[in-house]
């Protein structure tokens, strides 16, 4: 079994992002990028599969720009096999870079696509489904385990109130949920080691993909400030204000 | 216990600030082929990184003479500079500053985010072919037969209980010929190398400072790119050196910051507060109204200058940049001074490869026949005249040593005791009152750290320290009543149960690297030691 995991170089979870004066966008001037959480727990999966003898080859691929190409060689320190980047400007739309990875798949014609089941910067929540839905595939999102069966897998899934187990045919596409797995450090030796294993780079371009924008950002804020907590004498102050200040009963 | 894996380099540099990287740079500009890898603790680089900073570019135009070419970070260029004479109301400005101190003057410098520079001089290193390793410590120094054979890095996955955890990943051992100890100020593994080849011998003990920074954006009606400002004086008593900065760079940025000087004596004393305190004055005070603080962080710098030089050289290696104190401290400018140690340890380790020799000796002669060493001959007696006559009579002295004697006096001043020193009982020092903070110009510590986006692992072993805990109650304690607890900029260390039965406790996941507990403790009791690698500030870009 060939495993493609999709990854994006996003702002580091531990930045605190500041709007931009204008209101235009995130200020990422200088600010600290890392593989997106979330696909660091699908790569994670794909190493453990591997290991356990259930796939054989283990490809991350980005879709981004140059720089994305440092995030690849940290999902080939954790232990992929090989990379691919293909090069477009900034944070492309989850449209196209679905249909991007609709073109890599019938290249590389994994049995299974594991993605994060979002990415940080913009919760978007989409190219999973998107690309499961453009290859017409089976997909399961919010993957809190994965086992490979006889000639499918199974895949139990986070839900309101519980979990669900699905079993699912081959090929497919499976979102990563955050407590699929706790993933591994990339450790300095294989890191070293990871510089020294293949990188191919493509352009977006090149794939045929329109990566023409749809979307509109009209305008992005900061969350309000949260006010300074009160103190309150007695139960019915307490009642009080939450039936006439806060209104929440 | 899993095996530790090693590779070989010929050139391994500890620490990717200004001076490791240069040397980098120099190493690949005079052996192309030389295998020469950098490790940082940082998470990236630059993101331990705090300085002013205005740079002189006199090294960078040595180390890569087309930098203008090279789409650099320079890009704010020093326009006009004030210095001021502090009283609490109100502001002195020192006239003609060029001519009194000419040892200040900054016409043809940059105001710059030092972090950002270092980024930009990391990718040209690797241009070059050096490969950097951030987010790896180096945890210890391996010493074979006498000589430096290259460092371990830190385990990962260590459990606070010390064992190993789920994520376990051993530390490295990277060997080198040569090894260089870029660390910066009171490098954890400088410091055991001055011990174990007895470095400081024959140099005088050296002095640090402490700088807290914060960058502020600032309505664009305010903002002077290149205006730079400096102030001594108020709020800092007569014996304690010390003073605020204010440069205007960037895209509506100032970089506004406060050194003190560890030599301080009153335990009562704390620089955070100096620091927040020092934005209220009417100098400063309007400069951030309306306008938002973005950064926090904070680091020590060694202060000593000349006189407090160590050798720099022992078998297998040497020490370059603010590790071995060749900030110019009167221009309060190290990152230069930083990276031409760098150039000449990098040109003393082709000798010696040249020469099959074990120690990379001819650093010294090229560092005494040197502008490096002519600039901090001359700048020798600034700093000491402070200590000795305090903050006016030694500001006196520095305009007649810098103006009429050009730092050519006959005479060398000399410190005679450490900062951990200095400090007077609890009980014989009086309290500062120092004002509330107002969450809008001024603010508490704990908001300032979040700024900083520092971070540790939590389950990790604590980094720092004490060597003698029962040593805390007395000295700590019952002497200085925990100046741990003020000098820290990050909170680190607390008073639990201070009625009753006082403890400290250290809160190690807030730590900001800046290394003062391990200069000012009083007994030197507190270790610190590098944490997991990737762990501490993460300064973003602007820092
Ligand atoms: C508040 C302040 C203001 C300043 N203002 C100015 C100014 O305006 N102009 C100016 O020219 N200079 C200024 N300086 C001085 C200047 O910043 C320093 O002299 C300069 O940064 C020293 O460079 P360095 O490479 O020696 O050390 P640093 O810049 O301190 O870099 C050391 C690097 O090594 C890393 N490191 C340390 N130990 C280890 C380890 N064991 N393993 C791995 N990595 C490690 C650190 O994380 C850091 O990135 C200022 C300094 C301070 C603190
Ligand atoms: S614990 Fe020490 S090194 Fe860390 S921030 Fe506090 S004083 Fe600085």
């Amino acid at each position: 079994m060939k495993i493609l995991v999709p990854i994006k170089r996003v702002v580091d979870y531990n930045v605190k992002v500041r709007v931009k004066m204008d209101g235009s966008g995130v200020d990422l001037t200088g600010v600290k990028m890392s593989m997106n959480p979330f696909d660091e727990i699908a790569v994670e999966e794909a190493i453990r599969l591997r290991e356990k003898g259930a796939a054989t080859e283990v490809v991350v691929v980005s879709v981004g720009v140059a720089q994305a190409a440092d995030t690849l060689r940290t999902a080939m320190a954790m232990g992929a096999d090989r990379a691919i980047l293909v090069q477009s400007e900034e944070s492309p739309e989850p449209l196209a870079v679905a249909k991007i990875l609709k073109a890599l798949v019938t290249r590389e014609s994994p049995d299974l696509v594991i993605l994060g089941k979002q990415a940080i910067d913009d919760d978007m929540n989409a190219t999973g489904q998107m690309l499961a839905g453009l290859l017409d595939w089976p997909q399961a999102t919010f993957a809190s385990k994965i086992e490979k069966t006889g000639d499918g897998i199974e895949v139990t899934r986070e839900v309101d109130g519980g979990s669900e187990t699905l079993a699912l045919a081959l090929p497919a596409v499976v979102t990563a949920d955050l407590r699929l797995n706790e993933p591994r450090y990339a450790s300095l030796p294989n890191i070293m080691k990871a510089k020294k294993k293949p990188l191919e780079t493509l352009q977006a371009a090149d794939l045929g993909v329109d990566m023409g924008r749809r979307l509109t950002v009209v305008s992005v804020a900061e969350p309000p400030g949260r006010k300074a907590g009160v103190k309150v004498g007695s139960a019915a102050e307490l009642v009080e204000k939450l039936r006439n200040e806060a209104k929440v009963i | 216990m899993t095996e530790r894996e090693t590779m070989t380099f010929d050139v391994l540099i500890v620490g990717g600030g200004p001076s490791g990287l240069a040397a980098a740079i120099r190493l690949k500009q005079l052996l192309p082929d030389l295998a020469v890898c950098l490790v940082e603790k940082g998470s990236e680089i630059g993101a331990h990184i705090v300085s002013g900073a205005v740079i002189d570019p006199h090294a960078l135009g040595e180390l890569l003479p087309d930098w203008r070419d090279r789409d650099s970070p320079l890009t704010t260029p020093v326009t006009d500079e004030d210095m001021y004479y502090l009283t609490q109301n109100r502001a002195f400005r020192v006239p003609a500053l060029g001519l009194l101190m000419p040892h200040l003057a900054n016409h043809g410098n940059f105001v710059i985010s030092l972090g950002d520079f270092c980024r930009w001089l990391a990718a040209q290193a690797e241009q070059l072919g050096v490969e950097i390793y951030p987010g790896f410590a180096a945890a210890d120094v391996l010493i074979e037969e006498g000589r430096v054979a290259g460092v371990l890095t830190g385990d990962m996955g260590i459990t606070r209980a010390g064992e190993e955890g789920p994520n376990y990943a051993p530390g490295m051992e990277l060997r080198a010929t040569y090894t260089l100890f870029a660390e910066g100020c009171r490098g954890s593994l400088t410091k055991t190398l001055m011990a174990r080849y007895a470095l400081r011998e024959g140099a005088d003990p050296q002095t640090y400072g402490l700088g807290i920074k914060e960058v502020w954006e600032i309505p664009a009606d305010r903002h002077r790119p290149g205006h730079v400002v400096h102030s001594f004086g108020w709020p800092l008593d007569d014996h304690t050196y010390g003073g605020a900065w204010l440069y205007h760079f960037g895209r509506n940025l100032v970089s506004y910051g406060f050194v003190t000087g560890l030599a301080y004596s009153n335990p009562w004393l704390s620089p955070y507060d100096e620091m927040q305190r020092t934005k209220l004055h009417p100098l400063f005070r309007p400069i951030f109204e309306g306008g938002r603080r973005l950064i926090y962080g904070a680091r020590a710098l060694s202060e000593g200058g000349l006189q407090s030089i160590p050798r720099l050289t022992f078998p297998g290696g040497a020490l370059v940049g603010d590790a071995a104190g060749f900030l110019n401290t009167p221009k309060i400018k190290g990152t230069h001074t930083a990276m031409k140690s760098g150039m000449l340890a990098a040109e003393a380790i082709a000798d010696a490869l040249a020469g099959k020799e074990a120690e990379p000796v001819s650093y010294t002669a090229r560092f005494r026949s040197s502008w490096l060493h002519e600039e901090l001959h001359g700048a020798r007696n600034i700093r000491p005249a402070f200590a000795k006559w305090g903050t006016r009579r030694g500001a006196l002295y520095a305009g007649f040593d810098a103006a009429l004697l050009r730092g050519r006096a006959p005479w060398t001043l000399h410190f005679t005791h450490g900062d951990n020193e200095a400090l007077a009982p609890a009980a014989s020092s009086p309290k500062p009152a120092y004002p509330k903070p107002d969450g809008k110009i001024t603010f508490d510590k704990l908001s300032s750290v979040f700024l900083s986006n520092t971070n540790h692992e939590e389950d990790q072993p604590v980094h720092l320290r004490l060597r003698d805990p029962d040593l805390w109650r007395p000295v700590n304690w019952d002497r200085f009543r925990a100046p741990e607890s003020r000098y820290c900029p990050a909170g680190v260390y607390e008073v639990a149960d201070a009625e009753t039965e006082p403890r400290l406790v250290i809160n190690a996941q807030n730590c900001v690297h800046c290394k003062t507990c391990d200069i000012k403790d009083p007994d030197q009791n507190i270790d610190w030691r590098t944490p997991e690698g990737g762990g501490g500030p993460n300064y973003p870009g602007g820092m």
